[in-house]
């Protein structure tokens, strides 16, 4: 495969490499011949993945792949500039004719499987914008380091999911009552090979399951879902960490437990109950599994290094979002946290979608600036200025956004 | 007589002071090209690797070129064979190398990867591995909050 795609690149000429990069080449002709670069191999399966090319491989196996913020503009995030946070390897071979989805676990009354024509054709649609958000996202400004990916602030977005409600699939198979939390199965592979192994098989607490947004998804910005998202099938929870929202959908079990999937052990997905010294081990049994997300924003535009003249005013705007509550205020600050002004914010089109926000700011002399936003949820908690607490896997950094600018 | 050894003495002297000249003039342009176009030397180095990268059915270990090594942010260093052979099989290079750990960090990542991936046991290649993890991914004191790192555009 890899060999394969090489020998094609080395076909097209430098030109066609440079156009497929969106950049010049510099010293083109000094390189190699048959040499292919790593970085071109990416941007060859990023394409391949209908990615658009400035966004940033972390991983490439498996496929962990960030939104540059200023790619984030769009008030409907596109699949091309959708982040990637996969855990195991994509899936090869997908018969959606064939496909079947499987309800166990110990409280359904009887297991029960499901077509996707059959999903489809007995179960109303619905449509929801809702936001997702991985767990880890912010990662990289944790210290000491937290192991993983090192996520800037990119891996967020916010699609329009159609689907099924999980809750009226529960409700025609028949729960027992002793049910307390779904658990999820896809169909990717784990990165040792092992067929017996599950990637990742997380979940959500039954009261997420039933609620009217919580979907069974086969389409995506009213497209089947691309690969990468979980074509044919996917579990979408917004508000929670996406690792909740499970691709490739083949399996639920409705359990009686709190599931205990991969990637459900402590420390996957949790955070401290008692706060921790930044460093700081602690034990299993002080580790709480992630639920709603924080109160965050993102200044989409401009993309952060903007210079303008003094007089002109700059426009910015952004997304606000907290996880299954609702912002209801953001403000800017261009004196590192002095003074605050607000901006103007749009209601969520429905619950667990982001929210817009824009600004015109008038800067008062020349010189160096930046640009923070601070968003404030309904139950009165704000963004903090700087990284919050420590916690052993880097999640749930939720510090203020902030781009530079100069005026000149 | 004298004259005319004089007068060869003054020519090697002048010679021998123009080369200097020349010499100087090289070193400078040497060191300002290392300073200011290092892409340019870089591209000479690559060239000459050019027989080694275009071999076709090489092992895959030595598809590990250099500048691949450079691409995912590996560096040269005791231990690096060992790295390649044991931790680029599962995941991709650069889940190495976004990370930042002490000796005891990369060990409890290990220790993970060993308890809930499937990752074999190290045995005596454990040490240089986690000596060359800590070396070179050791992590770098940021603080609660770095200064931006910026491009500068014009904002039309």
């Amino acid at each position: 495969m890899k060999k394969e795609r090489r020998a094609f690149i080395k076909k097209i000429g430098l030109a066609s490499l440079a156009s497929a990069l969106g950049a010049e080449i510099v010293f083109g002709n000094n390189m190699p011949k048959g040499y292919v670069p790593v970085l071109l191999e990416e941007q060859e399966s990023l394409k391949s993945l209908g990615k658009d090319p400035a966004l940033k491989v972390l991983n490439d196996k498996p496929w962990n792949v960030e939104t540059p913020i200023h790619l984030l503009d769009d008030k409907i995030t596109p699949a091309e500039k959708m982040f990637i946070r996969n855990n195991g390897l994509l899936p090869e071979k997908i018969d959606v004719s064939n496909w079947t989805l499987t309800i166990k676990g110990e409280s359904v009354e009887k297991e029960k499987s499901y077509t996707l024509l059959e999903l489809k054709s007995k179960f109303k649609s619905y449509t929801y914008q809702l936001t997702l958000e991985c767990g880890g996202n912010g990662r990289s400004e944790f210290y000491p380091p937290a192991e993983g990916n090192q996520w800037g602030q990119g891996a967020v977005s916010c699609a329009t999911w159609t689907g099924i409600r999980l809750k009226d699939l529960l409700e025609d198979v028949g729960i027992k009552n002793d049910a307390v939390y779904v658990g999820y199965h896809g169909s990717d592979t784990h990165l040792s090979g092992d067929p017996s192994k599950e990637s990742i098989s997380r979940g959500i607490p039954i009261s997420k399951a039933r609620q009217d947004e919580t979907l069974l998804a086969f389409q995506m910005n009213g497209k089947d879902i691309p690969l990468a998202h979980g074509h044919p099938l996917r579990l979408v929870a917004g508000g929670y960490p996406a690792s909740v929202s499970g691709k490739w959908l083949k399996a639920i079990s409705i359990r009686n437990k709190v599931h205990d999937g991969s990637k459900m052990e402590s420390p996957s997905y949790r955070v401290p109950i008692e706060p921790v010294e930044p460093g700081e081990r602690t034990s299993d049994d002080n580790m709480q599994i992630i639920e709603s997300m924080p109160v965050k924003s993102l200044i989409t535009f401009p993309k952060s290094g903007a210079e303008f003249s003094l007089g002109k005013n700059l426009a910015i705007k952004g997304h606000a979002w907290a996880g299954e509550k609702e912002v209801t205020k953001v403000a800017y600050s261009i004196d590192f946290g002095t003074t605050w002004q607000n901006c103007q914010l749009d209601a969520p089109v429905n619950r667990f979608a982001w929210q817009h926000f824009k600004a015109n700011i008038k800067f008062p002399k020349k010189g160096y600036y930046e640009v923070w936003a601070m968003a404030t949820d309904d139950q009165g908690r704000s963004q903090p200025m700087i990284v919050p607490g420590w916690n052993p896997k880097g999640y749930l950094n939720n510090a203020c956004h902030r781009i530079a600018v100069k005026v000149i | 007589m004298e004259g005319a050894d004089i007068r060869k003495l003054m020519t090697a002297i002048s010679a021998l002071g123009l080369m200097m000249v020349f010499l100087v003039i090289s070193a400078i342009g040497l060191i300002l090209m290392v300073q200011y176009q290092p892409e340019i030397l870089a591209g000479w180095f690559a060239n000459s690797k050019e027989e080694v990268v275009a071999q076709e059915d090489v092992p895959v270990d030595v598809e590990w070129t250099s500048e691949k090594l450079e691409e995912v942010g590996l560096v040269e260093g005791e231990g690096l064979q060992l790295v390649l052979a044991n931790c680029t099989n599962c995941h991709s290079a650069k889940l190495v190398t976004q990370n930042r750990f002490t000796r005891e960090g990369w060990i409890q990542v290990i220790r993970w990867m060993q308890e809930t991936q499937g990752f074999w046991d190290l045995g005596p290649n454990e040490d240089p591995i986690v000596d060359y993890l800590s070396t070179h991914f050791a992590p770098e004191a940021k603080g609660r909050r770095k200064p931006l790192e910026v491009e500068w555009y014009s904002l039309e």
